[in-house]
């Protein structure tokens, strides 16, 4: 039985729905925390950054424009396919994580359960981050949030399921649509992640997930006009970081600086908040 | 550029006058040696392959804004829209004074008063489509009409579709008379004859399309209406350049060439560049003598000239809405 040969996967990008080979046409080798081989993964390029932008543009009035309702619904059956492969994810984290069967298998429990939480969220953001505001005249006076736009994020690094999933959930449940540079050293699970992406309802172009170095692909992102904000959560290097946040100043995107390493915490709405505006509409009361 | 069609023939090498009769121009038409059409296709995938970078870029770029006839076909064209074209064709880039304008703005026959008056001694020019577009289906005199009325509102050039009906059936001395008597209503205006490539169904239809359009005295050859599809490929274009090509070697005058429709992207309109060089040389490079007729390809060249200005990428926000 032993002499079976190995089937070394080569893996693809995840842009606009489907799964293209970097422009670059480079890959790069992926091993797992004990050095092994695991599997080869396209390295992106910054012609696979700019399709990536151009696929979340095209996705951005379709899904801001769905209702909540029916994003909640999306984001929970992205839950339940991600269920149907639990013993693929937990492999995946054990092997790029270096954790015992059993801790694998609870940090996959925790990203489902992220996703879970987030979906139940999608209707119920308006009431809590919005409001209805008392003014001196004859008007309703509502604040609503709306989605920022089309958000690029750098993926942590050492969390590579439960920390990507929390990243990418919070930006799209309030309609954004995320490029998203996944860790480098450790993409797998982000990989297996499009794949359920794609067979469940998120429509093409919501998520775009680019394998890759973040010092070459993330300058671009940040420098892009199309880009509207920058999640940075898996940025660590201080020099990096400034000369990002230079670049999305720009056009003045919002920016979100990396500021927790534990992912298994109460992750709060701050991350949903970071990425919507706040629209506010007067109404006048009628006789 | 004023030339009859007895003259023309007289110096194309000695063929007599081939239109003196249906079964002489049909023998002439039939007599042009067949496309090639594995080959065509092959040398158009091939030319297509070529990569334009830098300095390069910054010049075809440029070169393709000056080329574009930017265009509004639509029923519901208002005259607020076209005094909005007319203002991007002077200024493609008002943020940019450097971007050059664009060859001319190509409008339905009522606009065209309208798009003169605004365009006033810009330099960029206002064609006029006539002739029963996009079908072609009227009698010659509405035809006559049309012209007449589009050449008296101010219009420089006209684009005239040919009879794809009577082509197809053979009728070709009626095709030629017909494109011959629009050239006289024309006047001073150019004309650009529209074979509509989408419908002429063989590569050889094509290039005897274009050697009839020639021989009744077009200043330009069109592939498209843009209201068939296909429209513009760069086969056809390829076959067409090449008519001009032999028709400049034959008689020593010059045709333009114009494809339209289905050009959308930067990377398309360098495709045509080259292979307008590759085809018929530098000469053909200016906008006297190559068109690109589209409308949403002018966004697309200014996304790409900012991405090279600035070294950043561009987006939608920061190009007109059209």
């Amino acid at each position: 039985m032993s002499d079976r040969l190995d089937v070394r996967k080569t893996y693809k990008l995840y842009v606009g729905g489907k799964f293209p080979r970097s422009e670059s046409g480079r890959s790069y080798e992926v091993t797992d925390h004990k050095g092994g081989f695991l599997a080869n993964a396209a390295q992106a390029s910054r012609k696979d950054a700019r399709d990536a932008v151009v696929a979340a543009r095209a996705a951005f009035a379709g899904w801001s424009g769905a209702t909540a309702y029916n994003r909640g619904q999306v984001l929970y059956r992205v839950a339940e396919v991600m269920e149907g492969r639990r013993a693929q994810f937990t492999a995946d984290v054990a092997a790029v994580e270096g954790l015992t069967a059993r801790r694998a298998d609870d940090v996959v429990s925790a990203a489902i359960d992220r996703w879970v939480w987030y979906a139940g969220w999608a209707d119920k953001l308006a009431q809590v981050l919005g409001s209805s505001n008392p003014v001196a005249g004859p008007f309703f006076n509502f604040s609503t949030p709306e989605p920022t736009g089309v958000v690029a994020a750098v993926a942590p690094q050492d969390s590579s399921l439960l920390g990507l999933v929390s990243v990418v959930a919070a930006i799209i449940v309030s309609g954004n649509t995320v490029v998203v540079l996944t860790s480098f050293e450790r993409p797998v699970p982000a990989i297996s992640l499009s794949e359920v992406l794609a067979t469940s309802d998120v429509p093409g172009g919501v998520v775009n997930v680019l394998t890759g170095s973040t010092s070459e692909v993330a300058p671009w992102l940040a420098s892009h006009m199309d880009v509207n904000a920058l999640d940075l959560a898996g940025v660590d290097d201080d020099a990096l970081r400034t000369s990002l946040e230079v670049a999305a100043a720009d056009n003045v995107k919002r920016v979100r600086r990396a500021d927790t390493s534990d992912w298994s915490a109460d992750p709060g709405l701050s991350r949903v908040r970071a990425f919507v505006e706040t629209k506010t509409v007067w109404h006048p009361i009628g006789a | 550029m004023n030339r009859t069609s007895t003259a023309v023939l007289a110096d194309a090498g000695g063929r007599g006058d081939v239109t003196e009769s249906d079964a002489s121009l049909r023998r002439f038409l039939h007599g042009l040696p067949g496309v090639d059409k594995v080959g065509a296709d092959a040398r158009a995938a091939a030319l297509s392959t070529r990569s334009i970078k830098t300095t390069a870029k910054a010049y075809a770029i440029d070169l393709a804004i000056s080329m574009i006839d930017l265009t509004t076909l639509e029923g519901a064209d208002t005259p607020g829209k076209v005094r909005t074209l007319c203002a991007k064709a002077v200024h493609p880039d008002p943020t940019d004074p450097g971007v050059p304008a664009t060859a001319a703005v190509c409008v339905y026959n009522d606009l065209v008063g309208l798009a003169k008056a605004d365009l006033g001694s810009s330099g960029v020019k206002v064609a006029a489509v006539a002739t029963a577009f996009p079908s072609g289906r009227a009698s010659l005199a509405v035809k006559l009409t049309d012209t007449r009325d589009a050449v008296a509102a101010g219009a420089d050039e006209i684009d005239m579709v040919i009879d794809r009906g009577a082509f197809l059936s053979g009728r070709y001395l009626q095709v030629l008379d017909e494109i011959a008597a629009i050239k006289a209503a024309c006047g001073v205006a150019h004309l650009k004859v529209i074979l509509e490539t989408g419908e002429l169904a063989t590569y050889d239809n094509v290039r005897r399309a274009s050697w009839l359009a020639m021989l009744a005295g077009a200043d330009f050859i069109k592939t498209s209406t843009g209201k068939v599809s296909p429209a513009a490929t760069l086969p056809v274009t390829l076959v067409m350049l090449e008519a001009c090509r032999d028709w400049r070697d034959s008689t020593g005058a010059t045709v333009g060439m114009k494809p339209a429709g289905g050009i959308r992207t930067t990377k398309d309109a360098m495709r045509y560049l080259v292979l307008v060089n590759e085809t018929v040389g530098t000469d053909w490079l200016t906008p006297d003598l190559f068109r690109l007729g589209a409308s949403s390809l002018l966004n697309d060249l200014l996304l790409q000239r900012h991405k090279l200005a600035t070294g950043r990428y561009s987006g939608p926000d920061y190009v007109t809405v059209d």
